[in-house]
Order: C-alpha cells, then sequence, then structure tokens
C-alpha cells in the first residue's frame, strides 16, 4: 500500500511535466494568433488552458500522494515553502517552487478579467521559469530520475519547448509579422 | 447590449471573429471590424464567450 503511493506519485509527476510542456508549446501557439493543427484560434488557446488545468490536477494528485508516502517524509510546509526540505533540499525545493509558480499563473488566469490584462500578462511570464524549474526538479530529485525512459521523456519534453521559444523568438512569429506595432510610432515621435 | 472594442487594447489576435462571425468579420491586418455593434438576444451568449476569450481584454459587452 504504502508503495502505491510511491509509484502514484512518480506517475502523476511524470505525467505533470509533459503536460507543461505541452501547455508552454500551445502557449507560444496561442500567442502566434495562428490557427494550429486544423485548430481555429480559439481552440488552441482552449486547449492550452484545459491542458493547464489538467496539469494542475496532475500535480495536486504528486504532491498529496507523496506527502502521504512514508519514506519521502514530507512536512506541509515543504508542499509551500521551498527549499527548507530535509531530503534533497535544494532539488526538492525546486519542485515546490514550480508548484508555486504553476499556481500564480493559473489563479492570476482564471482572474484574467478581475485583474487586468497587464497584471496578467506579467505573471503569466513566470511560465517561462515555471517550466524550466520543474524539469530540473524531475531530473535530480526522485527515484527514476537517472533511468533512461525519465532521461528520454524529458529530452523529448525539452526539445518541444526548445522548438516553441525558438519559434517564438524568429522574426517570422505573428500571423503578420509586418504589422506595424502598435505603440511604436507614438515612441518614436516623442523623440 | 453593444459591442465595444477598446482600441488601446486590441492586438488583434483574431479570436473574437471567429467566436462571433455574424457581428465581427477582420480587416486585411488582423483587428476586428465590428459589422453592427447591436448584439442581439439570441447572440448574447457567443457575444459572452468571445469577450471572456479575447487574449487582450479588449472585448466588452455594454449595456446600453
Ligand atoms: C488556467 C490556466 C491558463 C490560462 C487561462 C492561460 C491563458 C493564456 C492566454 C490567454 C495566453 C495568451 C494567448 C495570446 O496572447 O493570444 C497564454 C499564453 C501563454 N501561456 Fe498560458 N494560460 C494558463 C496557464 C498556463 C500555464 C500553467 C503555463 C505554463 C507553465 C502557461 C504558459 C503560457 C505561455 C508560455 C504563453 C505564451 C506567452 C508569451 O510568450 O507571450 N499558461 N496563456
Amino acid at each position: 500500500m504504502t508503495d502505491a503511493l510511491w509509484y502514484f506519485g512518480r506517475g502523476t509527476g511524470l505525467v505533470a511535466l509533459v503536460l507543461l510542456s505541452v501547455v508552454v508549446a500551445l502557449g507560444v501557439g496561442a500567442r502566434s494568433g495562428r490557427t494550429a493543427f486544423g485548430l481555429p484560434r480559439f481552440a488552441v488557446n482552449l486547449v492550452h488552458r484545459n491542458a493547464a488545468l489538467l496539469a494542475v490536477v496532475f500535480l495536486l494528485g504528486h504532491v498529496v500522494s507523496l506527502y502521504f508516502d512514508p519514506y519521502a517524509q514530507l512536512r506541509l510546509v515543504d508542499l509551500v515553502v521551498p527549499f527548507a526540505g530535509e531530503y534533497r533540499p535544494f532539488w526538492l525545493g525546486l519542485g515546490t517552487l514550480g508548484l508555486d509558480l504553476l499556481l500564480a499563473v493559473v489563479v492570476t488566469s482564471l482572474l484574467r478579467h478581475r485583474i487586468g490584462a497587464r497584471a496578467w500578462r506579467a505573471v503569466h511570464w513566470l511560465a517561462y521559469l515555471c517550466w524550466p524549474v520543474a524539469l530540473l526538479h524531475g531530473w535530480q530529485t526522485g527515484t527514476d530520475g537517472t533511468t533512461w525512459w525519465l532521461r528520454t521523456v524529458a529530452v523529448l519534453c525539452a526539445a518541444l519547448v526548445a522548438a516553441a521559444v525558438a519559434w517564438r523568438l524568429s522574426p517570422g512569429f505573428e500571423r503578420f509579422p509586418d504589422r506595424v506595432p502598435r505603440k511604436r510610432p507614438v515612441l518614436e515621435e516623442a523623440r | 447590449m453593444r459591442l465595444h472594442v477598446d482600441w488601446t487594447a486590441c492586438d488583434g489576435r483574431g479570436l473574437c471573429a471567429e467566436l462571433l462571425p455574424e457581428l465581427i468579420t477582420e480587416d486585411e491586418w488582423g483587428y476586428p471590424v465590428v459589422r453592427t455593434d447591436e448584439v442581439s438576444p439570441r447572440l448574447e451568449k457567443a457575444a459572452g464567450r468571445a469577450v471572456d476569450r479575447c487574449p487582450a481584454l479588449a472585448l466588452h459587452l455594454l449595456r446600453r
């Protein structure tokens, strides 16, 4: 029975990492303003949101099961406050930090209409910090960190996100690359 | 109800024109063109969805 918690914790953690990678790629896809895989823009946006919510569910499963796992010996503070743990505090702390960042990104997104676009966007940039933090945590912390299959999945996730970020930074990224940025002419006039 | 585009916020991402083609089309740069801002009761739900999905929070539904 206690082993079951441990297996569940490992499985949910891995699925959460894969989902998060897909969420980041879909977020970039949504930002591009393009349709993808035959999906209209609003659907890319919705799949991005729903995959993020699903990642939260898996992450809660990951955290709760390992909290009750007698071997991991987590205290409640370890689930909220990063780098306070006894066991591999740095790598475990990255997991806690990742969870905090994820919750910040998701909660502000659900309250987008309440907090305004500016604040929402500022917090949403943290997504680009959340993902590598989660990846490093998975790579280093657990039982499976050094196995070939976890490393393979992690490398595939990293390749997906790296490709998305490279696309995000490329000049042809937006649907209308030649569109005059809305605010720039005003700034240039003022100069 | 009446549709209102906040032009200081609109980024021309194009979701509203997909979700509410009855009232909104795109210009050649992808910015929305509101054909008529009058929202009939039949379209209120779809309009609400377009308002909700706007990535820039630039679309508003005003009661007149
Ligand atoms: C309920 C949860 C979420 C909602 C409603 C949401 C919504 C959005 C929206 C509306 C956009 C902008 C699309 C556009 O500009 O057209 C976006 C972009 C993005 N999202 Fe999310 N998101 C959520 C969770 C997450 C999570 C958990 C992550 C990753 C940890 C994430 C990563 C991203 C990224 C990387 C972008 C692109 C940002 C950029 O480069 O400008 N999102 N999201």
